[in-house]
């Protein structure tokens, strides 16, 4: 507890903290993969999936960022500017790795850079040699910042360091930090062989602790800041402030070439440290992971870095003349500032941070060695143990017994070097030695030329370099080899001096280490490959890797040729996968290719390939083709045969992108087709509407005509006013047929397009007076009073008299007929707009019901009239539509302003003054 | 991803902004440009950059559809 009579922090209060937080990390990834069981993952979001690559964040950040501020300003921040730029660039770089790497099942970055060079066991190893050595002093330095931080917590409230060697083995926190986090890699890291496969629990747990991390340094972050600001009270700031500060204040950037030089290698770490290709590739579900990271994870960068240089500042301020680690200001921080809660936040924040980079690290290094050290090795030399049937579970104990043995190698490299430099300037040399990965990745991924030597010679080439430049004179200043051959170079050769090479004096040993050992890389890299031209199977994975982009999904094309058997096949699968999982996925492939059971397959090259895939999953690339090849026998394609398949491929590929294109046209202009067909439907029932309704008005007054006449033809008795009576009927019934033939034609004309127009400017004001001359019986028979509202300026349109007068007198006899016996009254309305004159004929009658007032412009159809019989035609304002359209205005019905009644408006363009 | 070649054109030049911003050599000259409101004005830049890099990625790739 936190005793508030002496101001200690107890020892079970940090232990309880600490099982408590592990226990958590346990539960949180039981639950995630329990919830994934049930078909819910978790990981397979993208949020989480970014808050799991902030394992990069390590507590090298947590501690080391403020440390390194406080001694050289912003020299931090290249190792977070550079990933920021490089994940602007996964859009296509790491999207290529990823479906390579679902493609073909890769389980680690050995297994990646093997794969890409024809599966080769000898590369496999040889990456797996380099990231083992590059990358467990890594793990060291995580273990001893956890040991550090629970040394600092015990001695509260004093802001002092402990000597962490001076306590005895079964009290030191480290070792059960790495007990306690192997038992958690073996428990959620190794639950199945096939490491291609996702562990849900264990990344739901590390983007859990990316969470716990980033809270934990936001929080102290704050406080300092308001400490700084003044607005929360703390400890006086010592009177030695001056020496010490202007390193922040006035930050001088460091020279060109380190400022470069540490970006670009951090930006090559985010990719190809092992634990960050584990979360960034082979954890990845879908491609929507990747485009939510390309802006999450840098923020998540972004927002660590917040508060380094506050942090800094306050440690600097507080501790001026004191001999306090400047990489514990993070945790001594709280502690001088008297908040012993916030110091043990700050304390699992740590813990968050190394425990999730060593639980990452230990399964993606343990993959690597089970896979691609020990199993050829065991292959090689006891052949007999290897057939074992159930190898498959020899190989897992494997990997759990090298998860044990690569924390405690960690662990044991953390007592042996102690405070040594090797040690503390660790977390760059690893980026370095990661970043010989850095040619055969991205050049395999761009370039078809590299081939298996190459990048076996680059390799080596790079790593040694690393080695002479980097790690040996690390070795030096810790005082375990002589430091003459930096000094002076081996053998006394001027030239060779360790970290002068060649005489490029005066830069940092990382820009230094970075510049040579990359120029030997590439260079042997490109040279070696130059020698001789690929093989048929280094031609054949060159292309899956270069075009996976092109293509979706495994479609490369299977490259073997030989015989085997399948039973055979199935029976080595079996060994590592067990018998059910084996004939699960058979039958499933059976399936696919439309047969019936496993026992149908034949043994042909996409079997065997299959097989190989099944078996790269658990074992890696290199070590399933080694197998597979020892139970079949394989004739070797020449590369000219391979050329030859993959130009096929490609060919399909082109031919399949130009029947896909067709197929788009084809698809368009069936569409254009079925339009056209509909639209021709359509006219064709138009027109049958048109003819059915004229014959039926045709027959109305022809059925009237023929009634009366047969009514005088056969009664020559009837009264003389009841004959005229009749024959007044067929006379006004043959106008209206003569005017319904009339109308009839004159539409046909009009659709048709053979109507003759005169168009000339002319005044719209004689148009409408003709008009209302030639109504002026029919209104005064009425009693219609007739008013106009004319403006007094002309207003001149490019029109035809007759039809313009024939549009008015038929809007006018319209109004006629709808407005009251008594009391009807018509308006005539002309506005001008700038462009536009605009004409409105208002009628006091019962109005247009709103959902009629496009239709009545269609042809027959007369607006009804509460049940009265319709008069007219119904085509008059179909035909006024068309007269108006053909003179390019527009004509419609619309509700009157005020009042009851219908308002039927046109429009046609004013002739502006230059027109006349 | 149907408008992905062009989302990874659009990455790809802020990459290059980012690569012009960062690693310039005019970054010198800010070195030597004092403070503003007490803060150095290099650290107001170097944050200030990123800050705008990350929005206008999420901007990229939230609206790509666009």
């Amino acid at each position: 507890m936190i005793d508030v009579a002496t101001g200690t922090i107890r020892a079970p209060l940090v232990v309880a903290i600490t099982l408590g937080y592990l226990g958590l990390l346990f539960a949180i990834a039981w639950w995630a993969d329990r919830r994934a069981a049930r078909g819910r993952s978790i990981s397979a979001r993208p949020t989480v999936y970014a808050l799991s690559l902030a394992v990069y964040c390590t507590a090298w950040t947590f501690y080391g960022s403020v440390g390194r501020a406080a001694s050289d300003g912003i020299g931090f921040l290249p190792i977070y500017l550079g990933p920021t730029l490089i994940v602007l660039l996964w859009g296509s770089l790491l999207v290529k790795m990823v479906r390579v790497s679902k493609a073909q099942r890769i389980t680690s970055i050995a297994d990646f850079i093997a794969s890409r060079y024809g599966k080769s066991q000898a590369l496999a190893g040889l990456v797996a040699v380099i990231a083992v050595i590059g990358v467990v002093p890594y793990i060291s330095l995580q273990l001893k910042a956890i040991a550090q931080s629970v040394g600092i917590l015990l001695r509260y409230p004093q802001p002092q360091a402990p000597d962490p060697t001076a306590m005895p083995l079964w009290h030191d926190t480290a070792f059960l930090i790495a007990v306690l986090l192997a038992v958690f890699t073996i428990l959620f890291g190794t639950r199945q062989l096939d490491a291609s496969e996702r562990h849900e629990g264990l990344v739901t747990a590390i983007a859990f602790e990316s969470i716990v991390k980033l809270g934990a340094f936001l929080t102290v972050g704050a406080v300092m800041t308001a400490w700084l600001l003044g607005l929360i009270p703390g400890p006086e700031p010592t009177a030695v402030v001056a020496e010490s500060t202007p390193v922040l204040l006035e930050p001088p950037l460091p020279p060109f070439q380190d400022w470069v030089a540490i970006s670009v290698l951090a930006g090559l770490a985010v990719m190809l440290l092992p634990r960050q290709f584990q979360v960034a590739v082979v954890e990845a579900d879908n491609e929507a992971q990747i485009r939510r990271a390309i802006w999450l994870f840098p923020l998540y960068l972004f927002l660590i870095n917040l508060f380094v240089v506050p942090i800094a500042y306050a440690g600097l301020l507080t501790f001026a003349g004191s001999d306090i680690e400047r990489d514990s200001f993070v945790l001594t921080l709280p502690i001088a500032f008297d908040r012993p809660w916030l110091a043990l936040l700050v304390y699992v924040g740590g813990l968050s941070a190394a425990s999730g980079m060593v639980i990452v690290e230990g399964i993606a290094l343990a993959t690597m060695v089970s896979n691609d050290l020990v199993l050829p090795v065991l292959l090689r030399h006891w052949p007999a143990r290897a057939q074992r049937a159930d190898i498959g579970r020899l190989l897992l104990s494997v990997r759990r017994l090298a998860i044990v043995v690569i924390l405690l190698l960690g662990y044991l490299y953390f007592r042996i070097a102690g405070e040594a430099y090797a040690l503390v300037g660790i977390g760059l040399i690893s980026f370095a030695a990661v970043a010989q990965f850095a040619p055969a990745v991205i050049g395999g991924l761009y370039w078809r030329g590299g081939t298996r030597d190459g990048a076996i010679a680059g390799l080596l080439a790079g790593f040694t370099v690393w080695i002479y430049t980097l790690l040996l004179p690390s070795f030096a200043k810790s005082g375990w080899l002589p430091i003459a051959f930096q000094d002076s170079g081996i053998f006394g050769i001027e030239a060779l001096r360790a970290q002068a090479l060649f005489g490029l004096e005066g830069w940092h040993e990382v820009t230094h280490c970075l510049f040579w050992s990359l120029t030997a890389n590439v260079g042997t890299f490109v040279l070696v490959s130059a020698l001789r031209g690929p093989t048929a199977i280094e031609a054949a994975q060159a292309s899956a890797f270069v075009d996976a982009l092109r293509q979706h999904g495994p479609t490369a094309m299977p490259l073997w040729r030989g015989s085997a058997e399948v039973t055979e096949l199935m029976r080595l699968i079996s060994r590592f996968l067990g018998s059910a999982r084996t004939a699960e996925a058979f039958a499933a492939h059976a399936n696919a290719r439309g047969l019936t059971s496993a026992k149908e397959l034949p043994a042909d090259a996409k079997t065997v390939e299959l097989a190989e895939n099944l078996l790269s999953g658990a074992i890696g690339g290199a070590s399933a083709r080694a197998l597979v090849a020892s139970v079949t026998q394989e004739e070797s394609l020449g590369l000219e045969e391979v050329i030859e398949i993959l130009d096929e491929a490609s060919q399909v590929r082109a031919y399949s992108r130009q029947l896909e294109q067709k197929s788009h046209a084809l698809e368009a202009a069936t569409a254009e087709l079925k339009a056209a067909n509909l639209r021709l439907r359509e006219l064709d029932r138009l027109k049958d509407d048109f003819m059915s309704s004229v014959t039926h008005e045709l027959r109305t007054p022809l059925s009237a005509i023929r009634a009366f006449s047969e009514i005088l033809y056969d009664d020559p008795e009837i009264e003389l006013g009841e004959r005229k009576r009749f024959l007044g009927i067929l006379v006004s019934e043959t106008e209206r047929l003569s005017r319904l033939v009339n109308q009839v034609l004159d539409l046909a004309k009009l659709e048709s397009g053979h109507a003759d127009w005169q168009l000339e400017p002319l005044d719209l004001e004689p148009v409408i007076g003709q008009a209302i001359n030639a109504t002026e019986q029919l209104l005064r028979s009425r009693g219609i009073r007739m008013t106009r509202d004319l403006p007094l300026t002309p207003m001149e349109v490019l029109g035809d008299r007759d039809r313009l007068i024939q549009v008015m007198v038929n809007l006018l006899s319209n109004a006629a007929k709808v407005v009251p016996s008594s009391g009807g009254c018509i308006h005539i309305q002309v506005g001008r707009t700038d462009s536009s004159i605009r004409v409105c004929v208002n009628d006091n009658g019962p109005g247009i019901p709103a959902d009629e007032r496009e239709a009545i412009f269609e042809k027959f159809h007369q607006a009804a009239s509460g049940g009265e019989k319709p008069v007219g035609t119904g085509l008059g304002l179909p035909i006024c539509r068309r007269i108006i359209e053909h003179l390019a205005g527009r004509i419609w019905a619309e509700p009157p302003a005020s009042g009851p009644g219908a308002r039927v408006c046109f429009e046609l363009p004013a002739l502006a003054a230059h027109d006349r | 991803m149907p408008n992905a070649p062009l989302l990874r054109q659009r990455l790809a030049a802020l990459f290059l902004a980012g690569l012009l911003l960062w690693f310039s050599p005019l970054l010198d000259r800010l070195e030597e440009a004092g403070t503003w409101l007490g803060v150095p004005v290099l650290y107001l830049y170097l944050y200030g950059v990123w800050a705008l890099l990350i929005a206008a990625a999420a901007w990229l790739v939230i609206h790509r559809r666009d």
